[in-house]
């Protein structure tokens, strides 16, 4: 692609303005996707991008729409490129808008290398599974639904739910563990509201981990076409920090469900079929195209990790953008509502939420050899107590065995000390571990089947043994 | 040659184009852009781009290879990893590093390898297609049977045993006065299924160290089967459990826009786990087709056709090959994108009319065959499709179609996935049309094969109908013989069902060790029930020592099994003493 252009492409020959497309006379030489600029009559400049271009015709659409388009003095120039996210070590600390530009007073980033932001797919016999254990300092995720460096883990919320909370835990947990200089977060804000985007900045500032991180703001109020470019950008700094930089990078983007809806509403204006609640049926490829940008590459350092922020529209898993997130992601970490209503923070949903990376991140001299004993043992008593307390619902406690009382007992306490804990609290694993130790010693011992026998015996707490 | 006319993400219309044919190859632009005909109108044609077309201007030329999409088939495959246009991403990463910048070519062969090559047949011997002269060994588990290509003959004017590449001649063929070479390599039309003699039913037990497939849901050689089920109910796992341990003689694995991470794990579990039978590491016996989500949607339409085409050619060695296909439905999604582009009329939820005839077209290339030429030889194509369901809703149309077709279907269950029973086959909702089939093959393990199975269905058909009772007065209100029934069914699924992916020995259960598993669940069944007789409780029978021992038996290894069944055999056959005996 050449970027360099020795004479100005521009036309004014526009034959058609409607919806947010303009269907231009084609020029020779323009180029499949490329950027263009639109300059009204009133002088007002707005972006859009070539959607199809063929002998006859060119058609474009316009970031923005195409409201006060005339089609007599309207001028469209092309660029000759596609967006590009110029690069250097400089972006670190630094905050951007949609399209790339800085919004934080800060000079513009001056670089030899841009880069196209929608990325090139990593070759798959090149990569490596990830399996380097996370310490996000959060029970319900270090012990349940580990973190690994290179996965994609999004977090499925609902309106009202305290997804901005957790994911600024993370960020300042996570950043804090071990060789902390090579961690870097990138953050996008994708149609978020503009004190949900301060909230972040400020948290970064107020830790002073904002020197290690990179900004992407779409606020509610900018345009919707950059709510599809911001992720981009966010992933494109994202994997020159990790592959060229070779820093460790977690990527935090919230909210995915606007930018899904950009997509659908774009799409519509081009007047394309819709597939499922009328989103696009290329939605599972174009989300592909940005999870899959995470990962690890064999023989290079870094990694790019990304945490994806939803809310399901209606609290509804089944709903197109958790359901299509779901099955490219690997695993989730899904809010529930009831526990957020018995103020049980973090009100992580245990039973639907599923790290697919757990098994690789955890044991011996990653975590601690009984992580995954303990882990099995937690979700199978949780989830008796659980069941026991929707019998008693209907046949009451009285019918209840001794037995069934301590396991539901074990499962309140559970949510109460296991799950539940401060926002500034930081367990590390071995904390997390002891404290569903500390539950199981309320079992019999003999129920403790999922655990090998050395470990019991090791780790135990004494008052239970002997008994 | 012709020229770009229209572009539309990653379909194009060339102009100029007159004599070209449908599905045709051709190069696009400078990069020289892979791309297939797929429909043709006066001197213009509809172009699909395996690559991503972004920067293409309209006038850059299209050249015509003059030929249709082929597959390179011969030794080197096994072990390889493509892309869906069948590059060797291996060699991609040599030689152009970490990230797929498009226009890179590769051939899906290396040209440079000697192969050692064997003549099987002399020279002066008349041969069809499809007969066998001579062998190369690919790898330590696969002999690469090297074939007349099917619908050449003649007699064999000479041959001779060296070291070859893919491309030498290793024999002349001479027919009607003039002679052609004969190379290790053929190329076959991917799109185009390849001939055999004769089909044959589909008898024999394909096993694949998965429990509740072989011995509830058995999966015939030559069959086909789907897996729907939604996400994190542990498709992927499963697919790669049967990639895994399978005992066939060659494994394709296609990941068809799926996860790179997960093909990250796929690829290097199979250079580090070693197969059951012959104790060599698991890449010897398998190839595989990696076209991750992010890789270019067109490229995925047609990777299923070159991992098929692949499939067969083995087949047609006399190997019996199993072919697992994760995700079809990532596949008909690609075509629905291509059909929008192509302005078609759309048939159910925006998917081409001819979903259900492009499906079948995939899963009809299964089957056992009785292979062209000599010596006379039988092999079979197993194909397993995963599905995944938007909302794991099963009456969208790419699963309905596909129910349509296959034969066995093992339907994965969003309830059991989030209680943490793995795998997550549901037992009420999953059926295979092979159980009468391969009865006989079974029978030959066991004699009382069919009816272990029919009790221990029988008996998780009643745990069903007791459940929503029990939700209502709880299990303690239930008669004993309830409770024993439920215990039972618990111990089915939990010690027999439930299989750990993880662990060492769960992983692979061979038909002799699953047998011996449900029978002695089902023994134990005739026992409780004799207990229950003589006045003694459901718990205390749960409280059993015999019990327990059953539901430690998953861990127990192979080589010391048969005693540890034995044992417990035997201490039921002491009656209600070994009860109290073992300690209650």
């Amino acid at each position: 692609m050449d970027s360099m252009q020795l004479f100005t492409r521009q036309t004014k020959a526009i034959s058609t303005a409607r919806r947010s497309l303009l269907i231009i006379e084609s020029i020779p030489g323009i180029q499949f996707s490329e950027i263009v600029d639109v300059e009204l009559g009133t002088g007002e400049v707005r972006s859009g991008q070539v959607i199809e271009v063929g002998k006859g015709t060119t058609v474009v659409q316009v970031f923005g729409g195409v409201s006060e388009v005339d089609l007599l003095d309207s001028k469209v120039r092309y660029k000759g490129e596609t967006l590009k996210l110029p690069l250097s070590p400089d972006i670190l600390g630094r905050i951007f808008d949609g399209s790339g530009k800085p919004i934080d007073g800060g000079p513009p980033i001056i670089s030899q290398k841009y880069q196209d932001i929608n990325g090139v797919p990593a070759n798959p016999a090149s990569r490596m599974p990830p399996a380097e254990f996370i310490e996000t300092g959060i029970s319900a995720i270090d012990g349940l639904n580990v973190l690994v460096r290179g996965q994609k883990l999004p977090i499925f919320s609902g309106s009202g739910l305290p997804h901005n909370k957790i994911a600024a835990q993370i960020i300042r947990q996570a950043s804090l563990k071990g060789k902390s200089d090579d961690f870097a977060i990138v953050f996008g804000a994708i149609g978020v509201s503009y004190d949900d985007a301060a909230y972040f900045i400020n948290n970064l500032e107020e830790t002073g981990a904002l020197s290690r991180a990179v900004g992407f703001i779409n606020t509610a109020s900018s345009p919707v076409i950059e709510r599809l470019s911001t992720p981009r950008l966010a992933l494109t700094a994202a994997e020159y920090l990790a592959w060229e930089m070779d820093m460790h990078v977690l990527v935090i983007l919230t909210d995915i469900t606007n930018y899904a809806d950009a997509l659908r509403e774009l799409a519509a204006m081009r007047g394309e079929i819709p597939s499922r609640r009328g989103y696009p049926g290329y939605m599972y490829t174009d989300l592909a195209s940005l999870y899959e940008r995470a990962g690890r590459i064999s023989g290079r350092e870094g990694s790019v990790t990304i945490l994806p922020i939803l809310t399901m529209p209606d609290d509804d898993i089944t709903h197109p953008i958790p359901d299509l997130t779901g099955y490219i992601t690997e695993g989730q970490i899904v809010l529930s509502r009831p526990l957020d209503r018995k103020r049980i923070y973090p009100p992580i949903d245990v039973f639907l939420s599923l790290s697919r990376m757990m098994k690789e991140g955890i044991g011996e001299g990653k975590t601690r050899e009984d992580h995954n004993n303990v882990f099995m043992q937690s979700y199978a008593m949780y989830a008796e107590g659980n069941y026991l307390r929707e019998i008693t619902t209907v046949i009451g406690s009285e019918a209840l065995t001794d037995r069934d009382k301590v396991y539901l007992e074990a499962a309140d306490r559970f949510e109460r000390d296991f799950i539940a804990q401060a926002e500034h609290s930081r367990r590390t694993v071995e904390d997390t571990l002891s404290v569903a130790w500390d539950i199981f010693s309320m079992l019999p011992e003999e129920d403790l089947k999922l655990i090998n026998e050395k470990y019991i015996k090791k780790y135990l707490p004494e008052p239970s043994k002997s008994e | 040659m012709g020229k770009i006319w229209r572009i539309s993400g990653p379909v194009i219309i060339a102009e100029d184009m007159r004599g070209s044919q449908v599905y045709e190859v051709v190069e696009i632009g400078d990069e020289r852009l892979n791309g297939e005909i797929i429909g043709l109108e006066q001197d213009k044609a509809v172009i699909q781009v395996y690559e991503d077309t972004v920067g293409l201007t309209v006038g850059e030329k299209v050249t015509r290879t003059g030929e249709i999409l082929m597959a390179e088939l011969g030794p080197g495959l096994v072990g390889n990893i493509y892309d869906g246009v069948q590059r060797s991403l291996v060699t991609m990463k040599d030689e152009v590093g970490d990230f797929l910048h498009r226009g890179v070519r590769t051939h899906a062969l290396d040209r440079e390898k000697k192969w050692r090559f064997m003549p099987g047949v002399k020279a002066g011997t008349r041969v069809e297609g499809g007969d066998i002269i001579g062998t190369v060994q690919e790898t330590g588990l696969i002999e690469h049977r090297i074939m007349v290509p099917p619908g050449m003959s003649g007699v064999i004017d000479s041959i001779e045993e060296g070291d070859y590449t893919v491309e030498e001649t290793v024999a002349m063929l001479e027919s009607n006065g003039k002679t052609r070479p004969l190379t290790l390599m053929q190329r076959w039309p991917a799109r185009k299924p390849r001939p055999y003699k004769r089909r044959f039913d589909p008898v024999d037990l394909l096993v694949t160290g998965t429990r509740i497939i072989d011995y509830l849901f058995p999966l015939a050689l030559g069959g086909k089967a789907a897996i729907p089920g939604g996400f994190g109910t542990g498709k992927t796992v499963n697919l790669q459990q049967m990639a895994r341990w399978s005992q066939t003689q060659l494994n394709i694995y296609v990941g068809c826009g799926e996860r790179g991470n997960e093909m990250a794990d796929v690829l290097h579990s199979f250079k580090e786990l070693k197969d059951p039978g012959s104790g060599r590491y698991l890449q010897e016996k398998e190839i595989f087709i990696a076209n991750t989500s992010n890789m270019p949607v067109v490229a995925r339409e047609i990777s299923i056709f070159i991992g098929i085409t692949m499939a067969e050619y083995y087949r047609d060695m006399g190997y019996d090959i199993l072919l697992v296909a994760d995700s079809t439905s990532r596949w008909a999604e690609a075509m629905r994108e291509i059909g929008a582009r192509l302005e078609e009329t759309p048939g159910e939820e925006g998917f081409p009319t001819y979903l259900g005839s492009r499906l079948s077209a995939f899963y009809e290339r299964s089957g056992k065959v009785e292979c062209l030429g000599s010596p006379d030889r039988v092999g079979s194509a197993t194909v397993i499709g995963a599905v995944s369901p938007p909302g794991a809703d099963f009456s969208e149309p790419v699963t309905q179609n596909t129910l349509r077709i296959v034969d066995a279907l093992y339907s994965l269950d969003v309830a059991l996935a989030n209680r943490r029973h793995f795998p997550t086959i549901n037992w009420l909702q999953s059926y295979s049309k092979y159980a009468d089939s391969v009865d006989t093959w079974w029978e030959k393990v066991s004699p009382d094969y069919t009816e272990v199975r029919n009790q221990a269905l029988i008996t998780l058909q009643k745990e069903a109908e007791l459940e929503e009772i029990v939700r209502l007065v709880g299990p303690e209100a239930l008669p004993e013989n309830d409770k024993l029934l439920l215990l039972i069914s618990r111990m089915i699924r939990e010690d027999f069902l439930m299989q750990s992916a993880y662990h060492p020995v769960d992983t692979y259960s061979d038909p002799k060790r699953s047998h011996l598993m449900l029978s002695i669940i089902m023994k134990f069944n005739d026992f409780a029930r004799g207990m229950a007789e003589t006045g003694m409780m459901v718990s205390e029978i749960s409280a059993s020592r015999i019990k327990q021992r059953i539901s430690r038996m998953k861990d127990v290894p192979d080589n010391e099994i048969d005693q540890y069944i034995d044992s417990i055999r035997q201490d039921m056959a002491g009656g209600a003493a070994s009860l109290e005996q073992g300690g209650v």
